[in-house]
């Protein structure tokens, strides 16, 4: 058990930027809308079966293509050498706590630079844009004090995504853009302790994490995203947490999203940090009855195609993947090229194992190009029907 | 038909079941209504050890772990709560499939809410109507998981083959058309119930099931099988054989009709192909119905079948080896027939004594100590080891001398002192890490029991020994055992300290023991442990970064104690006293009993307490785990279970035969009215002159809604309600003249039997007090006088009434033992002596007190706030600093 409180502290302070905070966050005050209907109706059923316009017509260019998936957030922000007035911006002037790090704030202050960077990622030949919500729940925000935020961040970044995107839509009808509403994993895991010395104790319950992305979920699905992706899941039980405040949120607002998963497999263990192997991550998951189930971060291409090759025999869903460009040198920076990056992928197009892929972190608008130029030229995974 | 789903599962790792990997196996081992032990594992909060539990299962073959906590007296959400948080921690269980089982949905719930995998609920049913079914599988659809439903409705458990498969269907329409629940994890329990209870309504039980398996399998597609097999056998509790048999037979024919898993206990099966023809068509005849009279003619066959031992023949063909093929055979085996003779030879053979003993029988103590190591050997095996190698060594000890005396330097093992503590007579233990230590190449110097802090410390520096071993049952021991650490220190020592024992325990070591001393002071929680942590300690390349790495986990342990303290809910003693459980003292008038006062039972004859031994815990003494009698054919450890549980018998036959043990004891039955948390023991019927007054304590922790704080005073009448009630007290010892028998095995170097003689005297003295105990319901104080309960239901305490005993969980103050001594004079009449700290001498001695009401039970006191200390010092007329020590390991604070 050691090993893996370990790795979670080295993953998180490389994914994360700092060392998860031991504080148990108390409930936000938010209310939750998803609550249990009482009514007796085969509803749910009803609509698995209805699926509404988007997922079809997303389902349907998938059968055809591979789906491009943007890159980076972060790396592109970083060029932008921003200072703490412009994570500020007017709204947050006077806040109690430095805000500089906290991309996801940058929606709603300077909206212009992540609608650059959707634009950027559409122009390379993205399909999907990711929000820039990775960080957008209330207790990945609490580092920040900013839990009040958490609704108009997210609303906020789905807005500005669709906008861009129906801008890229309308100028290239036959290839329609789509918004994945990001949810990450949060800072704080339900099935692991951080303290060594008391395996029993939790800094978060499933309840508090079903509460913080049923927020965050309403507030994306408020502001025009066409998909949740939910990602970076080192932990299934923080998925399953998420995959159960969206099935409420659909269900309460009685919309069918489509929806794709994506873990991470930490290192060689070819696990995932809470211990499950790629096949038991799939099983736990697929009661959500997702699009597309799929693996990103951590590790390069090169790294991931193993544990792609099993979702690809294992799985009756699309399948995605967005590595990192290789794997971090001694200064944390991934230095794969575009083209060296695409040389990997080219394996997994050759195989036939993805449907959607893309980049995660390290990833620029080159690095999506490259992927979409090659991608064009391959045919999409085959969904066999009783895989398994 | 079209090919359909596979049911899958997943913990760490995926469990896919498909019709071609045959019949899963569900552990129910940590199940509280299964498992006595696990129960009372739970209620202690022990939960360390409950993980082994969980542990084993899986290591012994279990696909999926069925986890219930269901018992009126535990919190059960909390501990389900805490039990998979802890599970989730440990990579060997967490990596099966989870099957959260309860009755109570807040339970399930809350199971749900910890599990990573996609895992199992067990169960639900329509027997509390449509709407509560729908909505809760429409949440256990949310969560992700499969679930196992009953043939119940709101009539009732279905019984009949008709009931059977209608229940289900109803519910399979609903779960797969209303709900949308994938038809391949719906799990149908569709109700094992007993055969061959007599009763002509149960002779279809096991056809129904199978012909329900059948039908579900065939019209309900994707459904899955299971259920709990064991209850098919129910009739013939305490024959094995003949339950073994019924469940493999039952397994056989349930498969052939679709069963997909089940929860079956694997030390009660029997290979179905293994089982003897005329006992199978017997079973089958009962299973299938097969004719009028089967259940008849199989319970007149059961009487002939219980259980036979298998015959072992003696081949001697290992004799025909080198010498030191011979030694090292004879050393793993344990075979003492020809060691002296082979031991001269390899003397003669290398010329020096010396040679000989770290040469070939160093080698061969070494694949000893491999094997064990490695799990291959178990302990009994490993003390009849070392009984060996002693008796070589002791062989050689003549010529040891002699080269001695010819040149001084011979290097020799290092040495690690031994001792159990002052006041303290138990050895059992530290006997065995004495053994496991001998084998490792460790010299011991054992100084036996009762030995004070000054003679262990003197003996060490005189001894010039490598590190200490401090050894103890008893609570006040640990306080004992910080007394030493601290004089270490005073002494400017620096000799490693190693703690263990039974109250001992890896946070007791570090908050208490370990600031007294700078040295390296190590809890070690088992024999086994006791090598690896010697070896770390001792070696020059290793004791720096040990002594640094253990101070610093030992610190962090402190740190982690102190902050977890803060978070337990503890409630005035005052409030807890109000709490208190309400015992009945209208229904219940206590019987009054055949007399008043103390009867003697001297020298009683042993071989009627023979059977009612609790074998048990015999064998987890020789750390072979696992429940007797289904150890004895256990996979891993049976044969090795078997031989141990012969041997203990051919001793038991000598003690009986030759009298070499003695037992006595006194029981004594007084009238007696609680008064508040205390019972005043009155001398006669008119309870106007009051003969001693015994003090109890009461749990402090926040109970759940309906949940008592209890004390044992709430088990006699009060005296506001003018119910004239009566308590017991009992001290009984089967270890008189142990002595004897001790140092005889101890000149012939034969540690097995040292440590046979002492775990069957402790297994007597129990069985003695089980008898007494029973005696004292039937005749002496009457209250049950038709009951009728063999060896198994004892032991399971399916009686009326308790007996706890002072400085066990109940009732933890050890000093309310003199009270009991004076009030049943039970030095005098037994031959029991009390030590300073409140240990029974001989070892083998059992006391405590009888409490007759019905709706007594035992419970763990659990920790104590202060409040109520200074009310129970006040009660015994003791200082609070008094009371402190006594009760150090119960205070939930720091002294």
């Amino acid at each position: 058990m050691l090993a893996y409180q370990e790795r979670l502290r080295d993953w998180a302070l490389r994914r994360l930027g700092n060392l998860p905070s031991l504080v148990v966050v108390p409930n936000p005050t938010y209310e939750p809308i998803g609550k249990d209907k009482s009514v007796v109706s085969n509803n749910s059923f009803w609509i698995s079966l209805n699926l509404n316009a988007i997922d079809l017509s997303i389902r349907s260019i998938l059968q055809e293509k591979i789906l491009i998936l943007d890159g980076a957030m972060g790396t592109m922000i970083q060029r932008h050498d921003l200072t703490e007035e412009d994570f500020r911006g007017e709204r947050f002037k006077n806040h109690a706590l430095p805000l500089k790090g906290n991309n996801d704030i940058l929606s709603l202050t300077r909206p212009d630079i992540i609608k650059e960077i959707h634009a950027l990622y559409f122009e390379a030949g993205a399909d999907i844009a990711e929000t820039n919500t990775f960080s957008g729940t209330t207790i990945a925000q609490e580092d920040y004090g900013l839990e009040d935020a958490v609704y108009d961040l997210n609303y906020e970044s789905a807005k500005i995504a669709k906008e861009v995107a129906q801008e890229f839509t309308e100028k290239e009808p036959h290839k329609p853009r789509f918004v994945a509403g990001s949810l990450g994993p949060t800072n704080k895991t339900a099935s692991m302790s951080p303290d060594v010395n008391d395996p029993g104790y939790r800094a978060i319950t499933f309840q508090e994490l079903v509460d913080a992305y049923t927020l965050q979920s309403k507030a994306l699905l408020d502001g025009g995203a066409d998909i949740f992706l939910v990602e970076t899941i080192f932990d299934t039980l923080n998925a399953k947490a998420a995959l159960f405040a969206i099935n409420e949120v659909k269900e309460s607002e009685g919309k069918d999203i489509p929806v794709m998963i994506s873990g991470t497999i930490t290192d060689a263990s070819g696990r995932t940090l809470s211990g499950q192997t790629t096949e038991a991550f799939l099983i736990s998951i697929r009661h959500s009855n997702p699009m597309s189930i799929g693996l990103n971060c951590a590790l390069g291409a090169k790294e991931l195609r193993q544990y792609l090759q099993v979702l690809d025999k294992k799985s009756d869903l699309f399948v995605s993947a967005h590595p990192n460009a290789g794997l971090p040198n001694e200064f944390g920076q991934y230095d794969e090229t575009p083209e060296q990056m695409a040389d990997q992928i080219k394996e997994f197009l050759e195989e036939s194992l993805v449907n959607i892929v893309g980049g995660c972190c390290g990833t620029t608008p080159e690095h999506i190009q490259a992927i979409a130029n090659l991608a064009s030229q391959y045919q999409p995974r085959k969904i066999e029907q009783h895989v398994g | 038909m079209s090919e359909l789903k596979p049911l899958k599962l997943s913990g760490l790792e995926p469990l896919v079941i498909t019709p071609e990997t045959n019949f899963i196996n569900v552990g129910e081992r940590t199940n509280v209504a299964g498992s006595k032990k696990f129960l009372r594992l739970i209620k202690e909060e022990s939960f360390e050890e409950a993980l082994s539990i969980a542990r084993d299962q899986v290591e012994g073959g279990a696909q999926i772990i069925d986890i219930n906590m269901d018992d009126g007296l535990i919190d059960g959400k909390e501990a389900m709560v805490k039990f998979l948080h802890l599970i989730a921690s440990e990579p060997d269980i967490a990596r099966v499939p989870i099957m959260i089982d309860s009755s109570k949905w807040d339970i399930i719930e809350a199971g749900l809410q910890c599990i990573q995998g996609k895992g199992v609920v067990n169960s639900i049913s329509l027997k509390e109507g449509e709407e509560e079914f729908f909505h809760h599988a429409k949440k256990i659809k949310a969560y992700g998981a499969a679930v196992v439903v009953m043939a119940f409705d709101e009539v009732g458990q279905a019984d009949t083959y008709q009931r059977r498969i209608e229940i289900c269907e109803r519910s399979y329409t609903i779960l797969t058309e209303q709900i949308g629940f994938p038809a391949e994890d719906i799990i149908f329990d569709p109700n094992i119930f007993p055969v061959a209870t007599g009763m002509e309504e149960h002779r279809k039980n096991a056809i129904d099931f199978f012909r329900a398996t059948h039908w579900i399998k065939e019209n309900l597609p994707g459904a899955k099988v299971s259920g709990g097999v064991s209850n098919i056998s129910f009739s013939f509790r305490g024959n094995n054989a003949v339950r073994e048999a019924m469940h493999s037979a039952f397994l056989y024919h349930g498969i052939q009709h679709g069963m997909d898993m089940g929860i079956v206990n694997p030390a009660l099966l029997e290979v179905y192909d293994d089982i003897p023809k005329e006992l199978l068509d017997k079973v089958e005849d009962v299973l299938l119905d097969r004719s009028d009279e089967a259940t008849e003619v199989l319970i007149d066959y059961a009487e002939t079948v219980k259980g036979s031992g298998k015959k072992r023949e003696n081949d001697l063909s290992w004799r025909e080896q080198e010498v030191e093929g011979r030694l090292t055979h004879a050393l793993v085996k344990g075979i003492v027939d020809f060691i002296d003779a082979d031991t001269e030879e390899v003397r003669v053979k290398y010329g020096s004594p010396l040679t000989v003993i770290e040469g070939p029988l160093m080698d061969g103590m070494n694949v000893v100590g491999d094997l064990f190591g490695s799990g291959k050997m178990f302990l009994p095996q490993v003390v009849k080891s070392a009984r060996v190698m002693k008796k070589a060594v002791a062989y050689l000890l003549p010529y040891l001398e002699e080269e001695k005396a010819k040149n001084n330097s011979v290097t020799s093992a290092p040495k690690v002192l031994l001792a159990t503590v002052k006041g303290d007579v138990h050895d059992i233990g530290k006997n065995i890490v004495g053994v496991v230590l001998a084998c490792n190449n460790y010299e011991i110097i054992d100084m036996g029991v009762m030995v004070p802090t000054e003679k262990i410390l003197d003996k060490a520096i005189e001894e010039n020994v490598q590190a200490i071993g401090l050894s103890g049952l008893i609570t006040p021991s640990l306080d004992e055992m910080v007394g030493v650490a601290r004089e270490m220190e005073k002494r400017k020592m620096d000799l490693p300290l190693l703690i263990g024992g039974a109250t001992t325990s890896r946070v007791h070591t570090a908050v208490k023991i370990d600031p007294c001393y700078a040295g390296s002071v190590v809890h070690v929680l088992d024999a086994s442990k006791s090598v690896p942590v010697t070896g770390a300690l001792i070696s020059e390349t290793q004791k720096e970064s040990f002594h640094t790495k253990t101070k610093k986990e030992y610190e962090e342990v402190r740190t982690n104690h102190a902050n977890r303290q803060k978070n337990k809910n503890y409630i005035p003693y005052n409030d807890a006293k109000l709490n208190k459980q309400v015992v009945d003292w209208e229904e219940h008038q206590p019987t009054v009993p055949s007399f008043i006062g103390n009867k003697t039972f001297n020298d009683y004859d042993l071989s009627e307490i023979r059977p009612y031994i609790d074998w048990t815990p015999f064998f987890s003494t020789w750390m072979l785990k696992g429940k007797y009698p289904a150890i004895l054919e256990d996979k891993v450890v049976g044969v090795e279970a078997t031989k141990l549980f012969e041997d203990a018998n051919v001793l038991l036959d000598k003690i009986i035969n030759n009298r070499l043990l003695t037992a006595n004891a006194v029981v004594g039955i007084y009238p007696a009215n609680a008064l508040g948390d205390d019972v005043e023991i009155y001398s006669n019927n008119e309870r106007d002159h009051e003969l001693a007054t015994f003090h109890f304590l009461r749990q402090q922790g926040k109970k759940g809604k309906g949940i008592s704080n209890h004390s044992l005073a709430d088990y006699v009448a009060p005296e506001s309600k003018g119910v004239p009630d009566y308590m017991g007290g009992f001290a009984v010892t089967a270890g008189i003249g142990i002595e004897k028998l001790i140092e005889q095995y101890k000149a012939e170097h034969d540690d097995y039997n040292e440590i046979m003689v002492k775990a069957l005297a402790d297994r007597l003295a129990e069985a003695f007090a089980e008898l007494m105990h029973e005696k004292v319901r039937k005749e002496l104080w009457g209250y049950s006088k038709n009951e009728k309960l063999d060896n198994k239901e004892l032991i399971k305490e399916q009686y009326a009434g308790i007996r706890p005993a002072p400085g066990y969980p109940a009732c933890p103050d050890h000093t309310e033992k003199p009270i009991l001594f004076g009030l049943l004079d039970a030095e005098e009449q037994t031959g029991i002596q009390l030590t300073e700290s409140m240990a029974m001498y001989p070892a083998a001695s059992v006391s405590g007190f009888y409490f007759s009401h019905p709706e007594s039970k035992y419970f763990g006191l659990g920790k104590i706030e202060k409040d109520q200390v200074i009310d129970y010092a006040k009660r015994k007329g003791q200082s609070v600093a008094e009371i402190e020590k006594w009760l150090a390991p119960n205070l939930n604070y720091d002294i």
